[in-house]
């Protein structure tokens, strides 16, 4: 799927404070059922989302004033469970470009990354931290720069802490890809030269 | 020479290229393809304008969406059967091996892959879906990716992949009698934790391992990925050839020998060093089951509701403190990827034989592939299970993910012998206690969370034919 580069996202933050979201929840299994890869934002985290009657829960937090932002917040080990790239998808198109935690699952990471989706790891002391910044000032303005691989945030309230700067890792090919929007299919498919001549020693 | 672990040599085997930053280019033995996590991949290689780079290492099946009654004239929403056509369609088209619904060699992609002989020792292994660490117990590299990396594999037959850590889990001694691969795996992620695996591929030993038959195998590196593992492997051995030989697909003749002997050298050096160790005495395992809404929160069938997790109580219907045992049970899941394989109903059908299913349960016995249906049929399970008040359905995915039209209503409790307990995983509402077809039989025969080790007698002498302990 083609997405929009990343650079220097400035956004309110959505916190979704629960450890080990898999990705049933960020998307049950029915709404799999496209061979399209669009129109997943609307099912994204259906069943916390809405009620069983269709409505919106109002007690969730996609539901309420501080439910729109690029920026997810969120508990450890996000996106474990099943390998659906509907996930990331649905994640994007909903909005969000930066998921923020202190672990993401293998398969998951891989897709956010595949997908214009920017999975920024931090350890679970400044998780802590940034919890309680957003805690005690819901529309803060985050900024999350790729480039330069800091995460500042601009508090509202006067009374609120926001000093942060946080740096953070990413690896160096994965963020050039963001970066320019390009993804690895077409660098993969460059490499058929190599992949022909090792295929003639490789026995199985 | 540096020593090596099983998972390293085969790394080392199939990188193509190591970049400066430290990920490699792997090259990919088998792609395993299924009609959900496919359709954009196909498109996205059409549009691109790249061919299909090696058709003759894929090989399709469905299953996530497929009824798994009236097969022969199914009915499905416009959707699922979109996808299925799709899936045929694109087969078609670029050259690739289908077993469509009903076809004889049909069934849940990681039952057949084994079954078939196509998944094989030292191989490359992956697929559109979390649980193809199963087909590690074979001895491969075998894990799940995700659309845009099956994209990868369709245009390139590689993939861009980071090395993963390793680590041992070691199990030392045998399984008693009444605790099973699915007991031991729970066990070992209520041990260890849903994350505790992030970043590894594990490989699995100790005797507890060694003695278990293939199926076993499968079952404990099928819920690798519960442990959030890359996936997990065993060194093929005697137990693995003797399962692999003469199957449709498995080499032969000459071809057989030649590859025993390449694969007898497939295992970790003594000396090699693991990134961690874990080490586990089989003697203390019981029947698992599980109370929460992760696969980590397993605990023996004897024991207490933990109070530690309000969200996951409330949504459990239960209160912190209780005993799990007796607790009353409405639906009864046996199939799946994990536990859907012969072996699996053939316990379940030795545990039911000459008894009843209680009043009031509904079960579901789901094998996982057409040559699972066909054995069980031929062998007189079939005959078992409908005498005890059970049916033998189609093959498929069934209850384990709520694709299909077997969902689990909401409220409703299920024991079932997938993998995945989260919150509405088996429908919204469905409420999953995840554990082994023994501890599923004795369930479906009360009516209630039971012992399978104590609370029916089989009908005929002697245990169960477990499996656990590999010396047919």
């Amino acid at each position: 799927m083609s997405f929009e580069p990343i650079t220097i996202i400035t956004s309110k933050v959505v916190r979704l404070q629960v450890d080990n979201i898999d990705t049933d929840r960020i998307i049950p299994a029915r709404f799999l059922k496209s061979v399209d890869s669009s129109g997943f934002g609307e099912n994204l985290f259906h069943d916390w989302r809405y009620q069983p009657d269709g409505s919106p829960n109002p007690e969730f937090v996609l539901n309420k004033p501080e439910g729109k932002g690029q920026i997810l917040l969120t508990g450890k080990n996000f996106g474990c469970g099943s390998s659906r790239e509907h996930a990331a998808w649905a994640l994007y198109q909903y909005g969000f470009r930066v998921i923020i935690s202190s672990g993401f699952a293998d398969i998951f990471r891989t897709n956010a990354l595949n997908n214009g989706l920017l999975p920024l790891e931090v350890d679970p002391d400044t998780l802590a931290r940034l919890m309680e910044i957003h805690q005690a000032d819901p529309f803060a303005i985050w900024t999350v720069d790729l480039p330069s691989q800091l995460l500042t945030a601009n508090c509202q309230l006067p009374t609120a802490d926001c000093r942060l700067p946080t740096a953070f890792e990413i690896n160096p090919f994965r963020k050039q890809c963001l970066i320019t929007g390009s993804d690895v299919i077409d660098y993969l498919a460059g490499l058929k030269p190599q992949i022909i001549e090792f295929e003639a020693n490789h026995l199985i | 020479m540096k020593s090596k672990t099983l998972f390293d040599k085969l790394w080392d085997k199939h990188e193509v290229l190591s970049l400066d930053d430290g990920s490699s280019v792997i090259y990919i033995d088998r792609h395993f393809i299924h009609e959900v996590t496919s359709p954009q991949a196909f498109a996205g290689i059409e549009k691109r304008g790249l061919p299909f780079f090696r058709p003759d290492r894929a090989i399709a099946t469905m299953d996530h969406n497929i009824p798994t009654i009236g097969q022969e004239n199914p009915v499905m929403g416009a959707e699922s059967s979109l996808q299925v056509a799709r899936l045929t369609e694109n087969c078609a088209k670029h050259g690739i091996t289908l077993f469509g619904m009903t076809h004889p060699m049909n069934g849940i992609v990681h039952v057949i892959g084994p079954e078939l002989g196509l998944t094989r020792p030292g191989m490359t292994i992956v697929c559109g879906d979390s649980h193809t660490s199963t087909h590690g117990a074979f001895g491969t590299i075998a894990f799940g990716i995700g659309t845009s990396e099956v994209e990868m594999v369709m245009a390139s037959q590689c993939l861009l992949q980071r090395r993963p850590k390793t680590m041992r889990i070691t199990i030392d001694g045998k399984l008693a009698a009444g605790i099973t691969a699915k007991d031991l795996i729970l066990y070992l992620i209520s041990k260890l934790g849903t994350g505790a695996g992030t970043g590894y591929f594990i490989e699995f030993a100790g005797e507890a391992i060694r003695t278990l038959s293939m199926e076993g195998r499968m079952t404990i590196c099928n819920m690798a990925i519960e442990m959030g593992a890359r996936g997990g492997l065993v060194a093929p051995d005697e137990t693995t050839f003797k399962y692999l030989v003469n199957r449709e697909f498995s080499p032969a003749g000459m071809e057989w020998d030649q590859a025993v002997s390449e694969w007898k050298l497939l295992k970790s050096d003594s000396e090699a060093i693991f990134d961690r160790e874990e080490t586990f005495d089989a003697s203390e395992m019981a029947p698992m089951i599980t109370w929460g809404t992760n696969p980590g929160a397993g605990i023996p069938i004897t024991g207490t509701i933990p109070d530690s997790d309000p969200k996951a109580l409330s949504y459990m219907g239960w209160k912190g403190g209780e005993k799990i045992m007796d607790q009353k049970i409405d639906y009864v899941f046996v199939g799946s990827c994990t536990n859907g394989r012969i072996e699996d109903l053939r316990e379940f059908a030795s545990y039911v034989k000459g008894h009843k299913k209680a009043d009031g349960v509904t079960a579901w016995i789901v094998p996982g592939s057409k040559k699972v249906e066909t054995q069980a049929r031929a062998e007189g399970i079939e005959k078992i299970l409908n005498e005890a008040g059970f049916e033998l359905r189609e093959p498929g995915c069934s209850a384990c993910l709520a694709m299909n039209d077997d969902k689990i209503p909401a409220g409703k409790y299920c024991i079932s012998t997938s993998n995945r307990n989260f919150e509405g995983r088996q429908g919204p509402g469905a409420r999953t206690l995840l554990a082994s077809p023994l501890t599923a039989a004795a369930a479906a025969l009360t009516g209630r969370i039971s012992d399978p080790r104590r609370v029916v007698i089989p009908a005929e002498a002697g245990t169960p034919s477990h499996t656990t302990n590999g010396d047919e």
